[in-house]
């Protein structure tokens, strides 16, 4: 699978979450993704987003398009927040530190194809997500 | 601060979210709305949606909250115009809308307004036809 273009985006306030929105539906558009994959792939990018500022305390978003047999949309969400504990607990529908319906992290991997959390108590958090053409 | 427009017509309220909504924004409307609904007596809110190209947890969680806190002040809310596509995606996201009555367009949720509307009134006063 080769790497086509890699950029970053910060995630660091409110209208950045707006910003990640953005820009991932104008490359989503440009790799020919369906209307419903559009959908589907920044609402997982805006979920994930918000999870990054406000339980990691903002970090940033790699972008990354993928060519090979198949095309492809990874991101990969990156912060240096206080980590998850229990990562099955907190896929789970409902389950939430925040004050929002926990349905952030559980809902984010329903809308793609590949998904992967890495996380350590006091280190960060890093969720990895690809979504086919 | 900008600030997404509340439009009075008659007995309802319609707001148009024309925007992609950054959260405070969004929390604002909520805010707003409840204050206008209170103000004006209003008894039905109308919510179209068909501008937006994502509806993610957040904004799902204000509709339902703004349709909860109407409700409570004695207004219906229809969100309408959902695109297929946001519909798609939302449902898999896990958020079905509970408690969220929605029609197709803002002509099909103002005749559901009014339909409620005088649904409750035969209620409340008995069939005029009796």
């Amino acid at each position: 699978m080769a790497v086509v273009s890699t950029e970053t985006v910060p995630v660091a306030s409110e209208p950045d979450i707006v910003a990640v929105r953005r820009r991932v539906r104008e490359v989503s558009i440009r790799l020919g993704f369906s209307l419903v994959d559009q959908t589907k792939v920044v609402t997982a990018a805006s979920e994930l987003a918000r999870n990054t500022l406000i339980h990691g305390g903002g970090g940033s978003m790699e972008l990354v398009v993928l060519n090979g047999p198949r095309t492809g949309l990874k991101l990969t969400f990156a912060d240096n927040g206080p980590g998850i504990a229990d990562i099955q607990l907190a896929l789970r529908d409902g389950f939430t530190t925040g004050n929002g319906l926990g349905l952030g992290l559980g809902g984010a991997k329903r809308l793609v194809n590949e998904f992967e959390v890495s996380s350590q108590p006091g280190e960060g958090t890093k969720v990895s997500v690809v979504r086919w053409k | 601060m900008e600030k997404i427009p509340i439009l009075r017509m008659g007995e309802f309220l319609l707001v148009t979210i024309q925007v992609d909504m950054h959260d405070r924004l969004a929390m604002a409307l909520q805010d707003d709305l409840t204050n206008r609904i209170s103000e004006t007596g209003a008894h039905g809110v109308l919510i179209d949606i068909s501008s937006l190209e994502i509806v993610d947890s957040f904004i799902g969680r204000m509709l339902g909250n703004i349709a909860a806190m109407s409700r409570v002040l004695d207004a219906e809310t229809v969100v309408v115009g959902m695109r297929p596509a946001v519909a798609i995606t939302l449902v898999e996201l896990g958020m079905s809308l509970t408690g969220v009555r929605t029609a197709l367009n803002v002509d099909a949720g103002m005749d559901l307004l009014r339909a409620s509307l005088n649904g409750s009134r035969e209620t409340l006063y008995g069939s005029r036809f009796n």
